[in-house]
């Protein structure tokens, strides 16, 4: 049956969340909030070396003190399988060597033990007494990625080097990003309960059936053995899709000791060992005509990846269809480092890859003398040119105006330090991101009750991002029914197998899951159609009836009478009825169409040289992404992406020690994020242009498209004010102290004459103690 | 975190005697506790393992009260967030006011206290945590900052043997406020001036002031501000708010007559110890306010500046700091925090 789109109650319209006043209220439970009877704690045990071998580890005192009920390791905590891991099965998982495998140390913090005691003061106290023995080897730690790192060629069209050499105007700049660690306010935790062979996993995970798929290979049980559970989420931004080695060896002791395990991570272990966004370095090369077009792009990049874990940051994923030219290449490479498993953090490839080909497009508007969004308008491709393929819907062009005229982008001067408000210099930056759209595979059913209720079910979870209210909107907007009435029951892997919380891909593949189930309930209120009473609805012939807004009617007749769902369950003796949809996924598919969201980003920063104060007053953020089934909950998304956006711009950066490979700022007040007073003003657009490609409503995903491009725009508009290009991210203070108060180049102070690199400490000779005033 | 005896007190003495009776104990065995932002944190990390915790808070230290010379006593109980918003002080004394808004966060400031502050402990990494060397934390064991991160760190009064930063913001503007510390032991009470409160690391960075075993802050003290005398605090850090200084000022200042007639300049987040900059004060009294004076008198404290791998940026950060506090000071303006 078609899919009304329009006259919507529900959908499109700005909804307050549904689990809102469970979550206000303190009555949704997290996964750490899970406590049952008899239930241990577990706490694991970091190696304190980055690299080398585990010699011998003495557990004695530890299991000697009060209240320890084990302590597990390699030898003794028994068999953990290496996981499957083919993108067929959407088995996802980016640490592949199970916890305590073997005695190789490739990170610091590295699990080599975990210590399980009836408190969780009582394990901490077990897992600090752990002593372990190593043979420790020089971390390998230097940030310097592209040097001396054989590249491989990904994608590649015309000649690039030939035609860049041919440019007349020219870019080629290197550009890095840090190490980013999640911080999900919420902690991974796991409680793992065993009953019988049974193993439920109360967990921290943004995709229920995919761990449930991983720990039961993990444990070498069977899949009806292991369920999961995740009712509630505090945010997972990537971090929660991997089954970390902590959950194993939750599970594990839990198993080995039978009675319930809880595990909650350390907010430094989080940084250790539950995955984070790698480091990139990345070299872009523009060439242009005098006639501002694009004649040549490379986009070249290394990311960092764990020495026995491959992870790639696809940072040039959107170079090739971004902008219209003949001639593009690029190629990457991963160097190994001695630091956890990378994993996907918001935007994976494109956040970074952004920053890195919208700051060299801002510097090549520069060169060319030429507007930044002109210089974007002027290089819209017609078509996806890495495919020959059109684009199922793009309107960056639109996004971009549309942003230009709400930001008053003709205003801007593009002389460095030229505009001035309040005393203090702005800068104004642009810059676009793309981001793929499509589907998982996924079922949901739907049930309609005699009550007058529908129950939606799907093995899918909401991370904060508002599926709870997504699904209650898209039933009740189909059944003609209130949000309150459907009761939508999510984050357990009993449920029939819905999509991971992942890609920005959820909304997008529920949409035809729960239209199909829709049609089928509705397939079924016709059937039961025969039983009522009535002989005009017993009578009718079934293709003679239909179900619209969830009132059973005679399709001859539209507003003629009609029987609520509720009423034809009644009057039939039926307390409910069930639909079930499937819809398949695009992720293998070879796409006809290329299908993708767009944003474009504008921001303002304000910039006091005279205090070295750089800060972001505003932004506009223009989302290209098909229909927002939930402008409330949409727009709330993407401010939360562009708060993460001027993070990655200004403050974060996971910093190690090289000496030991140590995360040294592994907590929350050293790993600098926005705070609210470094919030700007936030100014979310949404073209709402539906694609109806991607599926019936025309919704695509809004998870990450909203982050991407932010650090570009306001590494652009720092450069605009401050006339300073930081191509290294985050752009902090001693960037900007690079130029005196009037803007020109500082002289070097007599400290700096034997200059240090970060990345490569030198031996340091102490100084002496100032004979300071007094 | 190490297994803990734990003692309330509700009088003074019983605070003293009970510390007196552990004054055999090494160093850090015993510990007051106030608000514990510091010292409860510092447990957790395994950094402070002391044996007894005495806890404090029911002593009668929590009044701000006026003193016969015109200044303030400021009890040591006394919350950072209760000391911030007190209309004498923020009238008075708004340096201090600004100082302790600028630190933390509003949750902390309602926990820490005055004297807690004074002792709060440098936030450098290695300090604070045990896998590395620390010669602040265990004597004798070398400086792992040196040659490390160091961003954060000191470029004044660092020795080869530490170089980790005085933290606080409060105490830059007691610094600069002249404020004393008031202190009873067991052999009775003391005063001492706050310049010479903090002891620099030198050889001994794990001696921190002149507290001796056992000795408990009672009270802090500020004199009369100066006649027509302007104070504020400029902190200048990577983010507008929770977030360490990469440079702060706090100035106290009388012009009359287009001359500088009294100056007080004290420096934070540059510093092993809250940075009382008299030679910049030198520089600047008697002299006509003047960008040119104001350059001068930064030069003249941070000429001593020695910075390490990652900090030397912090020279013309502290130059700027210093010189935008000055003529903010003169202008008759100040710093609005938390906007």
């Amino acid at each position: 049956m078609a899919v009304d789109t329009g006259n919507n109650t529900l959908i499109g319209k700005p909804q307050s969340r549904i689990d809102g006043p469970v979550k206000v209220s303190g009555q949704a439970r997290y996964t750490s909030d899970y406590s049952f009877s008899g239930m241990l704690y577990a706490v694991p045990v970091g190696a304190t070396i980055a690299r080398g071998k585990l010699l011998s580890l003495d557990t004695k005192a530890a299991e000697a003190m009060p209240g320890v009920r084990a302590v597990f390791h390699g030898g003794n905590i028994g068999k953990l399988y290496r996981a499957s891991f083919l993108m067929a099965d959407l088995v996802l998982l980016d640490e592949k060597r199970p916890p305590l495998a073997d005695n190789d140390i490739n990170y610091f913090g590295q699990y080599i033990a975990v210590a399980v005691a009836e408190t969780f003061e009582q394990a901490t106290a077990a897992a600090d007494a752990v002593e372990a023995r190593y043979a420790a080897e020089r971390p390998v730690m230097n940030f310097d990625l592209l040097r001396g790192t054989e590249l491989k060629q990904s994608d590649h069209r015309g000649d690039a080097v030939k035609a860049l050499a041919g440019s007349p105007v020219k870019v080629d700049e290197v550009y890095s990003t840090p190490v980013q660690t999640h911080n999900a306010i919420e902690l991974h935790a796991t409680v793992a309960v065993w009953e019988g062979g049974n193993c439920t996993l109360y967990d921290t995970v943004q995709g229920v059936g995919n761990h449930q798929l991983v720990m039961t290979q993990r444990l070498g049980i069977e899949r009806e053995q292991m369920r999961v559970i995740t009712r509630y989420l505090g945010s997972g931004f990537g971090g929660k899709i991997s089954a970390w080695g902590h959950c194993c060896l939750a599970a594990a002791a839990a198993r080995n000791l039978d009675r319930p395990v809880k595990l909650v991570l350390s907010r430094r272990q989080a940084f250790e060992s539950a995955g984070h966004r790698p480091a990139t370095q990345q070299r872009v090369q523009l060439g242009a005509s005098a006639e501002v077009k694009l004649v040549s792009l490379q986009h070249d990049y290394v990311n960092t990846t764990a020495m026995v874990e491959d992870f790639t940051e696809y940072c040039a994923e959107a170079s090739p269809f971004l902008y219209s030219t003949a001639n593009m290449s690029s190629s990457s490479a991963l160097a190994r480092r001695t630091i956890g498993a990378a994993t996907s953090m918001r935007g994976p490839g494109a956040v970074p890859g952004s920053f890195a080909l919208e700051s060299a497009m801002d510097e090549l508007a520069y060169q060319l003398r030429v507007d930044p969004v002109a210089l974007r308008h002027r290089n819209e491709p017609a078509l996806d040119e890495s495919m020959g393929i059109p684009f199922s819907s793009r309107h960056l062009t639109e996004a971009l105006n549309a942003g230009a005229e709400r930001f008053g982008w003709s205003q801007r001067t593009p002389e460095v330090g030229s505009m001035k408000r309040d005393g203090l210099t702005l800068g104004w930056g642009v810059a676009v991101a793309a981001w793929g759209a499509g589907r998982f595979a996924s079922s949901a059913t739907v049930d309609l009750r005699a009550d007058g209720t529908a129950r939606v079910s799907c093995g899918t979870q909401d991370i904060g991002t508002g599926t709870y209210t997504v699904l209650a909107q898209l039933v009740g907007e189909r059944l003609g029914i209130a949000m309150d009435r459907v009761e939508v029951a999510i984050g357990d892997s009993n449920l029939p197998a819905g999509p991971l919380s992942g890609g920005s891909l959820v909304t997008s593949s529920l949409v035809p899951a729960i239209s199909r189930a829709l049609d089928e309930a509705s397939q079924r209120l016709v059937t039961a159609a025969s039983l009522l009473p009535d002989s005009r609805w017993s009578k009718a012939r079934p293709e003679d009836l239909e179900v619209v807004k969830g009132r059973l009617g005679l399709k001859a007749n539209p507003s003629g009478p009609a029987l609520s769902f509720s009423e034809v369950l009644q009057q039939t003796g039926v307390r409910s009825l069930t639909g079930t949809g499937l819809s398949d996924g695009t992720i293998l598919e070879k796409p006809k169409l290329s299908k993708h969201c767009f944003s474009a980003q504008f921001a303002e920063v304000t910039w006091q040289p005279e205090i070295a104060r750089l800060r972001v007053s505003r932004v506009v953020t223009v989302i290209d992404s098909g229909r927002i089934i939930n402008p409330k909950a949409g727009r709330n998304q993407i401010v939360g992406a562009v708060v993460m956006g001027v993070g990655m711009a200004l403050f974060e950066g996971t910093e190690y020690d090289p000496r030991k490979g140590v995360a040294l700022n592994s907590n929350l007040a050293d790993y600098v994020m926005t705070t609210h007073a470094d919030t700007p003003d936030i100014d979310v657009i949404f073209l709402d242009c539906p694609d109806f490609e991607v599926n019936e409503l025309g919704a695509k995903g809004i998870g990450e498209i909203g982050m991407a491009g932010v650090a570009g725009a306001i590494a652009n508009a720092a450069y605009h004010a401050t006339g300073i290009r930081v191509r290294e991210l985050p752009i902090r203070i001693e960037a900007l102290l690079k130029r005196n108060q009037t803007g020109r180049e500082l002289k070097k102070e007599p400290w700096q004459t034997h200059p240090t690199t970060k990345t490569k400490p030198q031996p340091h000779r102490a100084n002496d103690s100032p004979d300071a005033p007094s | 975190m190490r297994a803990f005896t734990f003692k309330q007190v509700a009088r003074q003495e019983e605070a003293l005697l009970l510390s007196d009776a552990h004054a055999g104990a090494s160093p850090g065995e015993v510990r007051f506790i106030a608000g514990g932002t510091t010292l409860v944190d510092l447990m957790k990390l395994n950094v402070e393992r002391p044996s007894v915790v005495i806890d404090i808070n029911r002593l009668p230290l929590d009044k701000i009260e006026t003193t016969p010379d015109g200044g303030v006593r400021i009890g040591a109980l006394v919350r950072n967030g209760d000391c911030a918003h007190h209309p004498l002080l923020q009238s008075r004394y708004p340096a201090l006011s600004q100082a302790l808004l600028s630190g933390a966060s509003a949750q902390l400031r309602n926990m820490a206290t005055t004297g807690g502050n004074l002792l709060q402990r440098t936030r450098c990494t290695y300090f604070r945590d045990t896998v590395w060397t620390c010669n602040k934390r265990v004597p004798g064991s070398g400086c792992s900052a040196i040659g490390g991160a160091n961003r954060m760190l000191a470029i004044l009064g660092a020795s080869e043997h530490c170089i980790a930063t005085n933290p606080s913001d409060m105490n830059v503007a007691l610094t600069a406020l002249e404020a004393t510390v008031h202190l009873q032991g067991k052999e009775g009470e003391r005063s001492v001036a706050i310049d010479e409160f903090f002891h620099r690391p030198g050889t001994t960075p794990h001696i921190e002031n002149v507290l001796r075993p056992g000795e408990l802050i009672t009270a802090v003290s500020l004199p009369a501000p100066a006649p027509g005398s302007r104070s504020l605090y400029l902190k200048l850090r990577d983010r507008a708010t929770y977030e360490f200084a990469l440079a702060s000022a706090a100035v106290v200042l009388t012009a009359a007559s287009g001359r500088i007639t009294h100056v007080r300049l004290a420096l934070g987040g540059v510093g092993t110890v809250p940075w009382r900059a008299h030679e910049a004060e030198a520089a600047l009294l008697g002299k006509g306010p003047s960008p040119e004076i104001f350059r001068r008198a930064a030069e003249a404290v941070l000429q001593h500046a020695r910075p390490q791998s990652e900090n030397g940026f912090k020279v013309e950060l502290a130059r700027r700091c210093i010189t935008h506090a000055l003529t903010t000071a003169v202008a008759g303006g100040g710093e609005q925090y938390g906007s």
